[in-house]
This record gives C-alpha cells, structure tokens and sequence, in this order.
C-alpha cells in the first residue's frame, strides 16, 4: 500500500492462495497441458483463486490495517497515485499533478468519467471528503498522521484537488496513494457503522461480489475499469490458516497462487511435475531482519563492542540456514537495488579474528579463564529477547548464539508472546539486545525509526539511537523532494549506521510467490509480480474455471 | 420440586455474576491491548494518536468502570460490539460460527458413541481376548496420535495422492450452484475427513471407560441371576448389562453439553473450518474483550445449565436428593 507501514509479524506476508478443486459446479478441465507451448493472444476469462492466511478484517481502507483487507482493497479501491513496477510514483485516479516551486502545493488534476462501482461518478469532492475522514477525530483510524501535516484541502472544480502543507513533505505526494472513499456513501455515516466494511464499492479494477467470513471473499472483473477491463474475469481469496494445508491443496491441483516458505520453495516444488505446473518466482522483499542493541545498557555504549559483534556473526551462515539461502545480507536498512540503498558502506563480513580484537581494544578479556570475556570483574553477557510465532527470528538467534560464544560472548535466547513482548520489553526500553524486523517502507524516511526525537515510550527508536548528524539528515531527506539530493542525505546516513552498527543488519528475506502454469503476461520488476495483475490473462484452450 | 428448581435457578445469578468478574479481571491481567496490533511499531501513530483510539474503546477508564458497562449491556442481553476492526456485534460473530462447530461436534460424538460403545462391549465381554488386545493397542495408538499429523497424513494420502477427498473447508467452490441434494452431499463430503480426525482421538477415553463400566456390572448378582434363570448370554449382556452399563455414559454426554460449542484451534486451523475454536483463540491473541466475554459467557451458562439438567435428572430419580 502507500508507504512505510511497517507492518509486523511474519517478515513476508505470505499471501496464501488456495483453490478448490471441485469436481461438482466448476467445470474443471485438465491442467497438466498448461503453460505448455504457445499462447495465445490475451483472451478475458478464468478465476484466480488466492489462498489467504488469514481472514480481511474490515474491507474499509481507512479502518483496515491487516494484510488480507490491504489486499483486496488494493483491487477495490484506488488511489490517487501509485507506484508502478519499478516504483516510481505514477497517477492513478489523478492523471497529473502539479507542485508549487516551494514544495508546499499539490494540485491533482484527475481522471474524468472514472465511476464508481454503483454508478456514480467520481469527484474531488470524494477525495476532499477521504481526507476530512482520515484527520476526524472520531475516526478510528491508524492512518491519520501524515494526513495532519496538511494545512488545507479544498476542491477547485469537480476535477482539481489541492493540498497546501505547513512544511515540504517529501512523501507528501506519496502519501495520496491511500485508498479514495465514496462521499455519496459515507458522508453523515457512522464511520465504523457502515455496511461498506463488509462490502466495499471502489472505483478499482475489481468489484465486491461475496464474503463468507472465515471462508472466501469473491470479486469480479469491472467492465468499466478506466484503464481497460481486466482478464481475468474473477478472484477468488479463500482463507486457509494453516501453511502445510495450503500447500497440499494446490498440489491437489485446487490452488492458483500462493506464498511459499523457503522451505517449500527450497526442498518441496523440485519436481518435473510441480514444475509443470506451476510457476515459481523470487525477489527481495521490502523488508529486513536486524539484532538491536539497547543503548542504554553500558556494554552497547562502546561502538568497538557493537562492530565487534557484527564481525562475529556470519549472517550469510543464518541466511543459509535459516531461508536456506533464499534472502541476502542486509547492510542497512533499505533493500539492495532500490534507489536510496548505499552499496558502498562496509558489510561485516564474518571475520572471528577482528570481532575479538575489537573487544580486547575495547577492555574485555578473559581474566578469569572461564572462557567468558569480562572487564571490570563484569562478564559480557546479555539477553536476547524476540517474540513468538516467528521461527526464523527464533532460529537466527540460536546461530548467533553460538557465534558470539565463540568469541566469549555469552547469550541467552529469550522468547516471549507478542503482546508481552511489547508491553513489558520493547516499549519500556527493558531488554539487552533484541531479533526484530522492519518491513514495507519504500520510501526511504526512517525518520520514525532512528531520529532522536522517537525515543519515548511506544516510539519506534526503543534502542534509543542518538546522533546529532543522523537526525539533521533525516530531517533534511524528508524536506527534500529532489531524488538526488535525498540520496546524497540517505547515503551519509547508512555511512553512519555502518560505522555505529546500532542494530546488526542480519538478512533481507525474500517473497516466493508460486501461480499456475496457465497464467501468462506476468512481469516480475522491482514491485513484485502484482503490479500488472489486470493484463494477466489465461489462453483460451487453458481456461480452468468457466464460472 | 418447583421450589428446588426455583432456588437453584437463583443461585445460578451470583455464580454467573462471579464467573464474569473473575473472567474480567483475569483476561485484563494479560499484557496488551485490542489497539496494540494497530498501533504497536506502526511509523504512522503518533503517541497521542494512540491515547484517542484507547479513549474510544474506553480503555482509559478504571477496570471496575469498564466492567460496569459491559455488565449494563449484558442484562440487556446485549454482548457489544467486538474490539477488532471490524466492529461487528458479538452475537453476529458467535452466530456465525456456532452452527459449523456444533455440527462437527455432534457427528462426532455420534461416530464416537456408534463405534466406542461396542467396542467397549466386545472388550468386557471378551476380556483379555485377542480381540480384547487388538482394540487395546489400536485405541492407545489412537490415543496417542496427535490429531494435526494424523490430519496432515490423511489429507497427503487421500486428499492429495488419491484424490479421494476434499482437505479444505467444508463446501466446494460451486457449492452455490448445486442442486439442495448435491449440496447436502458435497457438505458431507468435506465432513468425512475433520470429523474422523477429530472423534479419533475420544475413541479411546470412551471406549476404556465403556469397557470398565461393563467389566464393573457383569460382576454384579443381577447378572448371575439373569444367566441362573437360563436366559441365553445374549439376552444378559444387551438386555440386562448394557442398560446399566451405559447409565454412566448418559451423565457423561449430558456434561459434555458445553464442550458442543467449543472447537480445537489446531482442528479448524489445519481444516480450514471457521468454527468456535478460532474464533475465540484469535480473540485472545487479539485481546478483543467483548468478544472473549461473550464465548465465556456462552460457556459458563451452558456448563450451569447443564449441571442443572444433571442434577434435575438425579433429583427426578432420587428423592433423597431432592428433599434434603
């Protein structure tokens, strides 16, 4: 979606895609042809069937903050603008927009004749009316922060929409890709009564046909859809919790698409016959794992201790072993490849050498032989914290466990329930070192994350990282509309991370969607593989599902 | 009679009201809040962002204030709105589960009281025979089996390999188009394999306990005297053993009223079934109050009212009972 919602959880949203298979009502035909030989031209037709993880929660843009309603609203709805595939930001509803020379001003031109699902046109006023509901009060909303940056909106004809900031934003225009509400629907509405969280009317390319809760939502094809129909005439999510039952339904030939584990990426799809039939693919997602170290705690205050640590890890070993080798080395926090990422900042290899010779600079030695370094009479020992659910974190910390103790750093591994783990850990600053990941953050404003300001309790700097030029530098990069010169601001700042190591930058997971062989016109690009989803298409001979 | 039932029916208030404010008091006791999943570690809430949303789910005022309200709405049978996103009434949520997980759990008492009762029987009657030892093994190894690897295994084997069953859900993806006859029979198709998995594992428990139960009555003098009448071995055991035999079980299923609505998480997560057992295990993990109350309150009426109707039964039977 729009921006750095760093959403939590499992690091890659594993979208899961099930499909029944079901000799009675669907006219199934034999898929084992598919994929083979030519295609034809792109012909409408077909479902894809998507298997969820977990049920959507609310199908309100404004009120959804879960992975699966992000989904689905992402075909229902639109935004202003988007990003496309190689994640420059290009105008969806708004078919071009202006900025004021003193980066203040944005004036959205927009599409005309766009209609909503029910008929009715689409206006400014819409987009005036979403933005008074993102900033209400009463609107209970995770979204309204950038919004409250706005100095004013007001609509100049039914087609223009401006917005005057108090200060320049540089994701300000980014920002605008949030989902646009109907004001002919909501306006005088009890936001979190309304009958569209359980069936949403959008302009997108989808229309909301059915949901059964806790089983499966369905969309259509929108005939009208402004930038053509698309092929695929429905989509079906079905929701399977588990990730072993999902897998075994699309080997029994029901499932369309889904996230695969490394696991089954790695060691369970090898087959001709899978192969056959289904279509793997792989990139880096736009996430990273990281080992935090609480600056509070003495031992961390030495930068010699935290690059001494980051020798001593091998996190291509945890990259091996724990994605089997299905991610790469994190050496910051942008992902390698996009245009914020710094490739020159030093990457840690593993070297146990220099990792001990840092530490005995730095006063710690093993004094009393107990193969445990101390200085002081105190040992260097601390606890890593992580929560629960997440076995890879689980996994990569037993592996730094035992690279640190050889060289006589002594870990324990802590794992606690998510709810806990935040309460009485992470937001009262109550922990040594913790295994952590950030995920979804496009552009590169981290400014959350790593400025001093955010250090409070519930804030996002829980390592409480203070320094003066990295907060001059955020500051600078997102008053900063000019690519270049953001990058020149970003680039000194991974240079300081590099140098500081605050956090261990561990690894950068990768998604491994799998979709059926009949599926063609998919276009892996930097955005992953949905960014074309509407010109996806199955050839006419190869059509599974005729209803 | 009126009287007792009056008076118990009284007692049942404060017990309820107890139930309730212990329930309460626990579940606030656990670290984190309906927002946290909203507004934990999320770059885009600010502070004070967070406070409002607290505010709006009066998660700001004292405990005692909150269970206040939350009992007003109760005594108007009101249970409120759920905590999650979604906003929907605990009711429609509970409603909409219910029907899915008391149906699984009566075909699976029923599978499990068609098949443990005669074992049970065959085992007493032929104690220590090789029948006797073969049942032994098989209902300890079912016993045994974890249900999500037995799943798992059947789902791969027959659902997968052979084709022979759907593994996912319970209807089919063209359940909406099939006649009423062929939606019955695809409903029942889905059911085969969750339904089997989950009476596996109480085969064993009720199949011993019907074994011991009949161990304990063919002992018994009557039994003597029904085979010194001469009455053949036939008429004693399933005439005369049996009814008294299985008088135990009656209070058993007569307890496990309760049980009816709750569902296993393992279960319906690996089956895909939305029943009972998510729902509340996603509303603990999601600290969704309202929600949590209401299943718990569901329960403790059904387990009160349940012990009511076992202790009517006595009562009925027993006049002791009832005039003391």
């Amino acid at each position: 979606m729009n921006s750095l919602s760093y959403r939590f959880g499992l690091v890659g949203a594993v979208l899961l895609l099930c499909c029944l298979c079901l000799v009675c009502g669907c006219d199934r035909r034999d898929d084992k042809l598919a994929g083979q030989g030519e295609a034809g031209p792109p012909v409408a037709g077909d479902t894809l069937i998507m298997g969820s993880g977990a049920d959507a929660v609310n199908l309100l843009p404004v009120l959804a903050s879960d992975g699966t309603s992000g989904d689905i609203n992402g075909l229902v709805y639109n935004g202003l603008v988007r990003y496309d595939k190689d994640l420059n930001i290009e105008g969806e509803l708004a078919e071009r927009w202006e900025i004021s020379p003193d980066n203040l001003t944005l004036t959205f031109h927009l599409r005309q004749g766009v209609r909503w699902h029910d008929g009715a046109p689409f206006t400014a006023e819409d987009v005036l009316f979403t933005y008074r509901l993102l900033v209400d009060p009463k609107t209970p909303t995770a979204y309204a922060e950038r919004y409250r940056q706005v100095a004013t909106a007001e609509v100049l004809d039914a087609y223009t929409f401006r917005v005057r900031y108090h200060k320049p934003l540089a994701t300000a225009l980014i920002s605008w890709a949030f989902s646009v509400h109907p004001r002919h629907l909501l306006e005088g509405v009890e936001i979190t009564k309304s009958p569209l969280a359980s069936h949403p009317i959008g302009t997108g390319p989808y229309r909301f046909v059915a949901w059964q809760r806790g089983e499966k939502i369905v969309l259509e094809a929108n005939p009208d859809y402004f930038e053509g129909p698309p092929y695929i005439q429905r989509v079906l999510y079905r929701v399977i919790p588990d990730a072993s039952t999902m897998f075994l339904e699309m080997q029994s030939g029901g499932l369309d698409h889904m996230g695969l584990t490394p696991l089954q990426y790695a060691r369970q799809t090898d087959t001709p016959a899978f192969r056959r039939r289904f279509r793997k693919y792989r990139y880096p997602a736009f996430a990273y794992t990281y080992l935090g170290y609480n600056l509070h705690r003495p031992m961390f205050q030495d930068k010699r201790v935290r690059q001494a640590l980051s020798y001593a890890i091998d996190k291509q070993e945890i990259i091996d072993g724990v994605l089997l080798g299905l991610g790469q080395v994190a050496s910051g926090p942008y992902k390698p490849g996009s245009w914020a990422h710094n490739s020159d900042v030093p990457l840690y290899r593993y070297d146990p050498q220099r990792a001990r010779a840092l530490l005995a600079e730095a006063g710690w030695q093993d004094s009393d032989g107990d193969g445990v370094l101390d200085r002081g009479g105190k040992p260097l020992a601390f606890t890593i914290v992580t929560n629960q659910g997440n076995d890879q974190r689980v996994k990569a910390g037993e592996i730094i466990q035992r690279r640190l103790s050889e060289v006589g750093v002594k870990v324990k591994l802590r794992v606690v329930e998510w709810a806990a783990f935040l309460k009485e850990f992470i937001n009262p600053g109550n922990f040594d070192a913790t295994i952590l990941g950030w995920s979804g953050g496009i552009d590169p404003d981290v400014y959350n994350v790593w400025h001093s300001s955010k250090t409070g309790p519930g804030e996002l700097n829980f390592i409480a990282f203070q320094n003066t030029e990295v907060d001059q530098l955020l500051e600078a990069g997102r008053r900063t509309f000019d690519q270049k010169e953001r990058k020149r601001f970003y680039d000194r700042f991974q240079e300081i991370l590099a140098e500081e190591q605050p956090y261990t930058f561990l690894y950068v997971p990768e998604s491994l969607p799998v979709v059926a062989a009949r599926f063609r016109g998919i276009e892996p690009a930097p955005a992953g593989i949905m960014h074309n989803f509407i010109r996806w298409y199955v050839p006419a001979e190869e059509q599974k599902y005729d209803r | 009679m009126l009287l007792y039932l009056f008076k118990r029916l009284i007692l049942m208030v404060p017990l309820l009201l107890g139930i309730t404010l212990i329930s309460f008091a626990v579940i606030h006791l656990a670290p984190g809040e309906p927002t946290d999943m909203q507004t934990q570690l999320n770059p885009e809430v600010s502070v004070e962002l967070q406070q409002r949303l607290r505010a709006q789910y009066d998660l700001d005022q004292p405990l005692m204030v909150q269970y206040g309200k939350w009992l007003g709405r109760l005594v108007r049978f009101d249970f409120g709105d759920s905590f999650s996103q979604d906003r929907r009434p605990v009711t429609a949520k509970i409603a909409e589960r219910l029907p899915v997980t008391i149906l699984i759990n009566v075909l699976s008492i029923g599978l499990i009281l068609l098949v443990a009762v005669p074992i049970g029987i065959f085992s007493a009657v032929r104690r220590n025979s090789h029948f006797d030892r073969l049942t032994t093994i098989f209902v300890f190894i079912g016993f045994a089996t974890p249900s999500f690897w037995l799943a798992l295994l059947l789902m791969d084997v027959l659902g997968v390999r052979y084709g022979l069953f759907p593994i996912v859900g319970l209807k089919s993806l063209g359940y909406d188009y099939l006649s009423w006859s062929g939606q019955i029979l695809d409903m029942l198709h889905h059911l085969v394999l969750p339904v089997f998995v989950s009476a596996f594992g109480g085969l064993a428990g009720f199949s011993r306990y019907m074994r011991a139960n009949m161990l304990e009555v063919i002992r018994q003098d009557y039994i003597l005297t029904a085979r010194a009448k001469g009455l053949t071995e036939k008429a004693v055991i399933w005439k005369h053993a049996l009814r008294n035999a299985l008088l135990p079980v009656i209070t058993i299923l007569g307890l496990s009223v309760p049980g009816l609505i709750g569902g296993s998480v393992i279960f319906e997560t690996i089956f895909a079934i939305p029943g009972m057992g998510k729902l509340f295990y996603d509303g603990v993990m999601m600290r969704d109050y309202p929600l949590i109350m209401g299943i718990l309150v569901i329960g403790a009426v059904l387990t009160l009212v349940g012990n009511l109707l076992a202790d009517l039964g006595y009562a009925l039977a027993d006049p002791r009972i009832r005039h003391s």
